[in-house]
């Protein structure tokens, strides 16, 4: 779902000091923008007149930099930059890890027991549903899954090591 | 006029062949299901979607594909009403009244109210746009790279200055966009840029998982996190009915909400979202009872779901006529038609008739499917919604695993998937938008060559973006939209951007 345009207009303003999130996310942007134009550099950059390939990543590197600097000097009424904001992203760490497992593992393993191994690991591991759903729920979408797609639709899903 | 009716009778029997029929209630389906479902919006859905429809003509995928996004806004005011959820982020402002609606036993009539303003905006804007695309397209054949470059610029600007959040935020996502975009080889010399030795690389980032990384992936993260069991409560058919007092009280927030809705659609930005904040905020200035807003006012109900399926369709003008996709929905779209080999541009009505009436005339099936579909099935519709959300983001997962692999064959997708959703879980943290920098993505190798042609048109001299007429006036426009957004910062007063944001959360 996208973010609502609402801005940062309604953030309270913090009681006290420290960096704000401003701050830090525009010094990363600024520091983004400046390793990518020094990256630029490396590649034939052409003339005013008759760019080349490494021209507008420059440009736009040093157009990010810019930005971040803005965002710094603007930042000071942004609220303070806490970690402890981001305590959802430990489950959200959980989650991307089983989504690192799939794509190590697809190829290698196969469709069918990659996602059903993914699906164990979200249901059974991670949620910590009861075991015959885990398993049910498991068989059924790795198995039905593959039908509807590769079957029905003809999208063609990697076999693995196992022929399965 | 007759040759439009002419075309569009063409249209007609294109999109009535019982084949695309089924591919239009399918999508339909669909997508009343994603706008639902919260972690999976009409971009996430239809990203998703996208390597389903591979085996389809252009035709039908695009039919698909839209059916799946107005089915979307349809589908996202269902939960909005009955449960105070927005299943997509344009059914923000239905939640206030309509669920207040539900609270005085109105829930029915609420979603009664919503179904048909979508009905009757959905249509009138499909007339809209048949009307509008067609001239456009033939205006725009004469554009030059020179245009194009400058048409581009403006858009990323105004995608920027629309959203009401800071500008040089926006306009640093759109650089980052820019950028990913970028990556994989260069469009004029095929030098490869960014790619640190991947070979996946090479051909750039895909659209799909960028787009189900940084809204899906990202989107389910926070929502998992605070996954909590929900309890529906299920109309009954009788309540459905409106009385004639609601009825009369909707007839104008519902042609307003139409008309802006789709005025709104065409201009760069998160068109459908946009349009729905302005009309809850016009009908409540208008209202002779505005204290009525909040508390179960019909109205607030009527505009803003009338809007947010107009924008929808006004969105699609300079996707079909100029090739130019006005925000992150209809760049997926366009992708998802180019990977049948139809070139986006002004020459497509002209020269693939069947794909643009055959997708106007399956709009108008699509209407009618929607609204026979939602009110008497939303019964049945809602059970999904019993489905708890731990049960149901391993599933929607599973989903995204496949459809980002199966459009490029890839496990670099998945990755680039991954990586996607945890930067998008850290803007959405951080008061970042999405959107910019998927347009930027999409339309950076666009960009690109144009500006490059344009240089080598004019043999070096950037006089050619002001020398043509159409480009000095986009660049123009730019300059003044950067300009008030400058006077804006430097004077600290909220405009009407940041009033429309301020409303919202009042």
């Amino acid at each position: 779902m996208e973010r609502t345009p609402s801005g940062a207009s309604g953030s309270p303003r913090p009681a006290h000091g420290g960096l704000r999130d401003d701050q830090v996310t525009g010094a990363a942007l600024a520091v983004v923008g400046a390793l990518v134009a020094l990256q630029s550099w490396q590649y034939p950059i052409g003339s005013l007149a008759d760019p080349g390939p490494g021209y507008l990543p420059f440009a736009l590197g040093i157009a990010l930099g810019v930005f971040g600097a803005l965002i710094v000097a603007a930042g000071g009424r942004s609220p303070v930059f806490r970690w402890e904001r981001f305590g959802d992203g430990l489950k959200g760490l959980a989650i991307l890890a089983g989504l690192g497992f799939a794509a190590l593992a697809l190829e290698q393993l196969g469709y069918r027991i990659t996602i059903a191994v993914l699906l164990f690991y979200y249901l059974g591991v991670l949620e910590r549903r009861p075991w015959i759903t885990t398993l049910v729920l498991t068989v059924i979408v790795s198995l039905g899954s593959h039908y509807v797609f590769a079957r029905l639709l003809r999208v063609p899903l990697p076999i693995g090591l196992f022929g399965f | 006029m007759l040759e439009t009716l002419g075309s569009l009778a063409n249209g007609f029997e294109i999109a009535l062949q019982p084949q695309l029929l089924a591919y239009a209630f399918a999508g339909c389906v669909i997508g009343t299901l994603v706008g639902m479902l919260p972690g999976l919006g009409p971009l996430a859905g239809i990203s998703l979607l996208l390597p389903g429809t591979l085996g389809l003509s252009p035709t039908a995928a695009l039919i698909m594909l839209a059916g799946v996004y107005y089915g979307a806004m349809y589908g996202g005011s269902t939960t909005s009403i009955l449960m105070r959820i927005p299943g997509e982020a344009a059914s923000v402002m239905t939640c206030i009244d309509g669920y207040a609606m539900t609270q005085k036993g109105r829930g029915g009539a609420a979603l009664a109210i919503a179904a048909i303003g979508s009905f009757v905006a959905g249509t009138l804007s499909v007339v809209g746009l048949m009307l509008l695309a067609p001239p456009l397209a033939e205006f725009a054949i004469r554009f030059g790279p020179a245009e194009y470059t400058s048409l581009l610029v403006v858009g990323l600007i105004v995608l920027a200055y629309m959203s009401g959040s800071s500008m040089p935020k926006m306009l640093a996502m759109a650089a980052l966009g820019l950028l990913c975009g970028m990556i994989g080889m260069d469009v004029m010399t095929g030098y490869a840029r960014f790619t640190g030795g991947v070979i996946a690389l090479r051909d750039g980032l895909g659209i799909v998982p960028v787009a189900v990384g940084l809204f899906g992936i990202s989107e389910i993260i926070l929502s998992a996190a605070k996954a909590r069991e929900v309890s529906v409560r299920q109309p009954k058919l009788a309540e459905l009915v409106p009385t004639r007092a609601e009825l009369k009280a909707s007839v104008g927030p519902i042609a307003r909400g139409s008309v802006l809705g789709f005025l709104i659609g065409i201009i760069p930005g998160s068109a459908h979202i946009i349009s729905s904040f302005v009309s809850y905020g016009i009908e409540r200035r208008l209202s002779k009872t505005p204290e009525r807003f909040g508390s179960g006012a019909v109205e607030g109900v009527a505009g803003p779901e009338s809007a947010n399926n107009a924008a929808a369709s006004g969105a699609f003008v300079p996707m079909l006529a100029l090739g130019v996709p006005s925000g992150p929905i209809p760049a997926v779209m366009l992708a998802a038609i180019m990977i049948h080999g139809v070139i986006p541009g002004p020459l497509l009505i002209a020269e693939r008739p069947e794909i643009f009436w055959g997708f106007i005339a399956s709009m108008y099936v699509g209407n009618v499917v929607l609204l026979l579909l939602n009110l008497p099935l939303v019964g049945i519709f809602i059970q999904v919604l019993r489905i708890p959300y731990r049960y149901l983001y391993p599933l929607i997962l599973t989903l995204c695993v496949i459809g980002v692999y199966a459009v490029g064959q890839s496990v670099v997708d998945i990755w680039i998937m991954i990586a996607m959703g945890f930067l998008g879980y850290g803007m959405r943290k951080l008061g970042y938008e999405p959107a910019p920098l998927v347009l930027g993505m999409v339309i950076a190798p666009l960009l690109e060559l144009s500006f490059r042609q344009s240089l080598a048109l004019s043999g070096g001299s950037y006089s050619i973006f002001v020398a043509r007429p159409v480009s000095a006036a986009l660049l123009a426009l730019a300059l003044v939209l950067l300009a008030l957004s400058v006077r804006t910062a430097l004077t600290q007063r909220a405009d009407w951007r940041q009033r429309l944001g301020l409303e919202e959360r009042g």
